[in-house]
C-alpha cells in the first residue's frame, strides 16, 4: 500500500506549498526505487533461507511473488495490476498452492515416520554410538568425590578433580601414583548416578570416557561407518542399504529401519483408500454419510427456517420483531461455543438433556456411543445452528412474492399450506437453488461440527485407520494427518485431492446454476 | 386485503404464537442451561435450574481471578480465558482489515480496469472459494513451518502467521464489493479522470467514501467468521498462550479432564460480546446474506 501512494497526483492538493510539491516530486522517483529495493532484498533473504532450508518448492514461490511485487511496482505499463496482484497473490498463495501442494503430498509417503530428508536420517544412524570394544574401565568414587580408575590391563591408575568442579560437564584425568584412595560404597554411586551420567572424563591422551553401567566408564565410538551410495557399514558387519523408492533404510533381513524419509509413492495412497480393506469400507460408508449428513441439514435448515419466515410475514401476526430477535439467536452466538454447548448437554452421564429425559420419560438415550443416534445429534444441532441463516435468506426472498396471487387463491378457498405449497415455493425456489447448492458444499466439509461435537466417534470396528460413525470425509482426513498417532500426511493428502475433486465439482454446478438465474433474469427484465 | 373467517383467524393466531413460544423455549433451552450450569458448585453436579447454593466460583475463574472455596481451599483459574478472547479479537480485526484493503483494491480493479483474464479470474474466485481451508491445513502448517525456520516471527505458534494465511479469505467479499461498485454511476469517475485524476485517486477519493456501508458489512463478515475459525488456528497455534478462543475452549471437555462448570462461565463470558456484535450489525446484513455468506 505505501508504494500505492505515491501515485498520488499532488495537483490535487492544491493546498500544498509548490516548494514542498517540488521536493516531494523531485524525492518520489527515488523513494519508489528505494522501497522497492527493500522490499527486493527482504525477499532475497527469505528465498535464500528457503533455499538453506530444503525447501526448493517454496523458495520458488518466494521468488515468483518477489519479482511479481518488483516489476508491477516497478514499471507503470503493470498500473492496472498493482490493484488486482495482492489479492490474486493472497489466495494463491494460501488457497491454491495449498490445494496442490496437498495434493501433491497425496503421492508422497510423508508421516510421522517419514518426515525428515535422507542427510538427517542418514545423520541419526551415523550418530549411533556404541562401546568401543576393550575400553571399559572399572571405577570406584572416592571419599572426596573425586573418579578413580584403578590400574587396569596395564593401563596406569587415573584420578579426576572433583566432581562438583566439573567444566561444562568435562572432567580432566590425571594419572595416579602411589597408594588408592579411599573409595565408597556402589550405594554412593547409585545416588549419583543422574549425574555421573552426564560427565565426560578427559584422558591425558586425548580419549574421552563416559559412563557404562554402574561399574564401568568406556569411550564410545559411532557404530556405523558410511561407504558408498549411502549404505552404512555397522561395527558387527551388519548393513543397512538405502531404500529410496519405499523412503526406508534396510537391513540384512530386508526389514524397513525407522525412521525414514519422504518419497514419492506414485498412487499407493490412492490405491489404498479405494482399493485395501480395511481402509475401503470405512471410507465408503463414511463417504455415504457426509452426502446423506449434506442433503440432510440442507434440508432441514432450510426447511425450518423458510417455515418459520412464511410464518413471521403473515400480516396478522403481532411482536414479529421479538420473535425474530430469539429466534436469530442460534445464529448470532459463535458457534464454537454452541457446539461445545451441546457437547456437555448430550453428555450421557451428566448432560442436562438425559436428566430431562430420564426424569420425564425414563429414558437415557447413548447419545456418543450408539452411531444412529450420534448421527441423529449431529444433525439436531446442525440444524439448531443453521436455520436462522435460512430463515433471514427466506424472508429477502418471499418479499417478492407478488401479493395478487393470495388473494386470487383465496377466491378459491384455498388453505396456508396449499397456498405454500402451490404459490410461495414455486416463486423463491429458483434464487435459493445456487444457495442451496453453496450449503450443500459447506456442509460436506462441515469439518468444525465434527470435531468439536463427536470427534468422529463413535469409532467403526474392524478398520486398520480409526474412523469415526460420524466422521465426515473431512473431519477423517484431518484426524488423519493431524490427530492420530500415525500421522499419515501422505494418505491424508490422497484423501484431500478426492475431496478438492468433488468440491470442485459442486463448485462448478453452482456456478452453472448461478449463470442460468442470472441469465433468466436479465431475460425477464 | 384477504378474506378471512374472524373466529378461523383467531384459532389461527393463536396457534402461530404458541407454535413460536415452544419453538423459542427450545431454542433458549441451551443458553438457559448454561446460565444455570455456570452459578452451581463443581463442575460435575447437576440441579434445578434455579442453583440451589449458587457460586460465583466459576465466574472468578473464567475472568482470571483465584477463588477461594468455603473450605478454604484455593482454586486457580484453569485457562487464560481473557487472554483467548483478546488474541481472538486482536487477530479477527487486523486480519479484516486485511481482508479489507485487499478485497476492495481487487474489487475496483475487477469492476472499473480492463486488463487480460479479467472475466477468467472472477469466475475462478466463485470456484475457489468453495474450497475448504480446513483441507489446506497440512500444506499451510508445512509453509509456516519452512517460513518459521528462515523468519522465526512468521513461524508456527505466531499470530502474524495466522493472520497472514487469513488474508486468502477474501474471494467472496470481492465479488460482494464488485458487485457495490458496479453500481456507482460511472459519470463520477470519467468526470474525476477528465480533471486529470488517476484511477488511484478515483478510487481513493470517490470510490472508498462511496462505499463505506459496504465496507462496514465486509469487516463485520469477516470479523465474525474469523473469530469462529478453528480447524486453520487449532493447527498453526500449539501453545495455550498463543490460543485464539475457538482453540482454547476445546480444552474444557475432555473426558480426561472435564470442566463443565468453568466452561460454562467462560463461553457466556467470551460468547456475549460476540452475539451482541452480531445482533447490532445484523440489520446491515441481512441484505448482503443472499449475495453467498454461508454459514450452518
Amino acid at each position: 500500500m505505501s508504494v500505492m501512494t505515491e501515485d498520488r497526483d499532488p495537483q490535487s492538493n492544491l493546498t500544498e506549498n509548490s516548494m514542498v510539491r517540488d521536493v516531494y516530486e523531485a524525492v518520489k522517483p527515488f523513494f519508489r526505487i528505494a522501497s522497492l529495493t527493500a522490499i527486493a532484498l527482504a525477499f532475497l533473504y527469505v528465498i535464500w533461507g528457503l533455499y538453506l532450508a530444503g525447501e526448493p518448492i517454496f523458495a520458488v514461490v518466494a521468488f515468483a511473488i518477489g519479482i511479481s511485487i518488483v516489476i508491477l511496482f516497478g514499471w507503470a505499463r503493470f498500473y492496472t495490476w498493482r490493484f488486482v496482484f495482492p489479492g490474486v497473490a493472497a489466495i494463491a498463495v494460501f488457497i491454491v498452492l495449498p490445494v496442490l501442494y496437498t495434493s501433491g503430498i497425496g503421492f508422497t509417503n510423508y508421516s510421522a515416520s517419514n518426515i525428515l530428508p535422507f542427510e538427517r536420517v542418514q545423520q541419526i544412524h551415523l550418530d549411533k554410538m556404541v562401546k568401543a570394544p576393550d575400553s571399559g574401565r572399572p571405577f570406584a568414587l572416592t571419599s572426596d568425590s573425586r573418579l578413580f580408575f584403578p590400574e587396569d590391563d596395564g593401563r596406569p591408575a587415573l584420578i579426576t578433580v572433583p566432581i562438583e568442579k566439573a567444566t561444562d560437564g568435562r572432567l580432566l584425568a590425571a594419572p595416579h601414583k602411589g597408594q588408592a584412595p579411599d573409595t565408597l560404597k556402589v550405594k554412593a554411586v547409585l545416588q549419583n548416578r543422574a549425574a555421573l551420567q552426564q560427565l565426560v572424563v578427559e584422558l591425558p591422551d586425548g580419549g574421552e570416557l563416559t559412563m557404562d553401567g554402574l561399574r564401568e566408564f568406556a569411550s564410545s565410538a559411532p557404530f556405523y561407518t558410511l561407504e558408498e551410495e549411502g549404505v552404512l557399514l555397522g561395527a558387527d558387519g551388519t548393513k543397512l542399504v538405502p531404500n529410496h523408492d519405499k523412503g526406508f533404510y534396510q537391513n540384512d533381513a530386508g526389514e524397513l529401519v525407522t525412521p525414514g524419509w519422504p518419497v514419492g509413492v506414485g498412487w499407493a495412497n490412492f490405491t489404498k483408500v479405494l482399493f485395501a480393506d480395511g481402509i475401503r469400507q470405512p471410507m465408503l460408508e463414511i463417504f455415504i454419510w457426509t452426502c446423506a449428513f449434506a442433503f440432510l441439514s440442507m434440508i432441514f435448515t432450510s426447511g425450518v427456517g423458510t417455515m418459520l419466515a412464511v410464518i413471521l410475514e403473515w400480516e396478522h401476526l403481532a411482536h414479529k420483531g421479538i420473535y425474530k430477535l430469539f429466534l436469530i439467536l442460534p445464529y448470532a452466538v459463535p458457534a464454537f461455543i454452541s457446539i461445545l454447548v451441546f457437547r456437555g448437554l448430550f453428555n450421557q452421564n451428566f448432560g442436562e438433556i438425559n436428566l430431562i429425559l430420564g426424569g420425564l420419560f425414563g429414558l437415557e438415550p447413548d447419545w456418543f456411543t450408539n452411531p444412529t443416534l450420534t448421527r441423529t445429534m449431529l444433525l439436531l444441532v446442525n440444524t439448531w445452528l443453521g436455520f436462522p441463516y435460512w430463515m433471514l435468506i427466506s424472508a429477502g426472498f418471499l418479499q417478492s412474492v407478488p401479493r395478487d396471487h393470495f388473494k386470487a387463491a383465496a377466491l378459491e378457498n384455498s388453505g396456508p399450506i396449499r397456498n405454500f405449497f402451490a404459490i410461495t415455493l414455486p416463486q423463491i425456489m429458483p434464487p435459493m437453488v445456487p444457495l442451496l447448492i453453496a450449503n450443500f458444499a459447506f456442509n460436506f466439509n462441515n469439518i468444525v461440527l465434527v470435531l468439536l461435537l463427536t470427534r468422529g466417534g463413535p469409532d467403526i470396528p474392524g478398520t486398520i485407520i480409526p474412523a469415526g460413525s460420524t466422521d465426515l470425509l473431512g473431519s477423517f482426513t484431518f484426524r488423519i494427518a493431524f490427530q492420530n498417532s500415525g500421522q499419515d500426511f501422505g494418505l491424508a493428502g490422497a484423501i484431500s485431492t478426492l475431496i478438492f475433486i468433488i468440491t470442485g465439482i459442486i463448485a462448478y454446478v453452482n456456478y452453472r446454476a448461478m449463470q442460468k438465474l442470472a441469465a433468466k433474469r436479465s431475460a425477464r427484465s | 386485503m384477504m378474506v378471512e373467517n374472524k373466529r378461523s383467524l383467531f384459532w389461527r393466531k393463536l396457534a402461530a404464537h404458541a407454535f413460536l413460544i415452544c419453538f423459542i423455549a427450545l431454542i433458549l433451552f441451551p443458553f438457559l442451561m448454561v446460565l444455570s450450569i455456570s452459578f452451581r458448585e463443581g463442575n460435575f453436579s447437576t440441579g434445578s435450574i434455579f442453583p440451589e447454593r449458587p457460586t460465583l466460583e466459576h465466574w472468578a475463574l473464567a475472568l482470571g481471578f483465584e477463588f477461594t472455596r468455603a473450605d478454604g481451599t484455593v482454586v486457580q483459574p484453569p485457562y487464560p480465558v481473557l487472554l483467548w478472547l483478546w488474541n481472538s479479537v486482536k487477530i479477527s480485526i487486523i486480519a479484516s482489515v486485511g481482508i479489507l484493503v485487499l478485497s476492495t483494491t481487487s474489487a475496483y480493479a475487477f469492476a472499473r480496469m480492463q486488463f487480460k483474464g479479467r472475466v477468467g479470474l472472477l469466475d475462478t474466485l466463485l470456484i475457489v472459494q468453495m474450497f475448504p481451508a480446513a483441507l489446506t491445513v497440512i500444506a499451510a502448517y508445512a509453509i509456516f513451518d519452512a517460513l518459521g525456520r528462515v523468519v522465526p516471527w512468521l513461524g508456527i505458534d505466531s499470530h502474524p502467521a495466522l493472520i497472514l494465511s487469513y488474508l486468502s479469505a477474501i474471494t467472496l467479499h470481492i465479488w460482494t464489493i464488485k458487485g457495490y461498485f458496479d453500481s456507482v454511476d460511472p459519470a463520477l469517475d470519467k468526470a474525476a479522470m477528465i480533471d486529470g485524476a488517476t484511477p488511484w485517486q478515483a478510487f481513493r477519493h470517490i470510490f472508498l467514501p462511496l462505499s463505506v456501508p459496504i465496507l462496514a458489512v465486509v469487516f463485520v463478515l469477516s470479523f465474525i467468521f474469523l473469530i469462529n475459525e478453528y480447524p486453520v488456528a487449532s493447527v498453526l497455534l500449539r501453545n495455550t498462550d498463543q490460543m485464539t478462543l475457538a482453540v482454547g475452549a476445546r480444552q474444557y471437555l475432555y473426558e480426561q479432564k472435564y470442566l463443565w462448570g468453568d466452561f460454562a462461565a467462560a463461553a457466556i463470558l467470551s460468547g456475549l460480546p460476540i452475539t451482541v456484535i452480531f445482533l447490532f450489525a445484523q440489520r446491515f446484513l441481512q441484505s448482503d446474506l443472499g449475495d453467498g455468506a454461508v454459514k450452518g
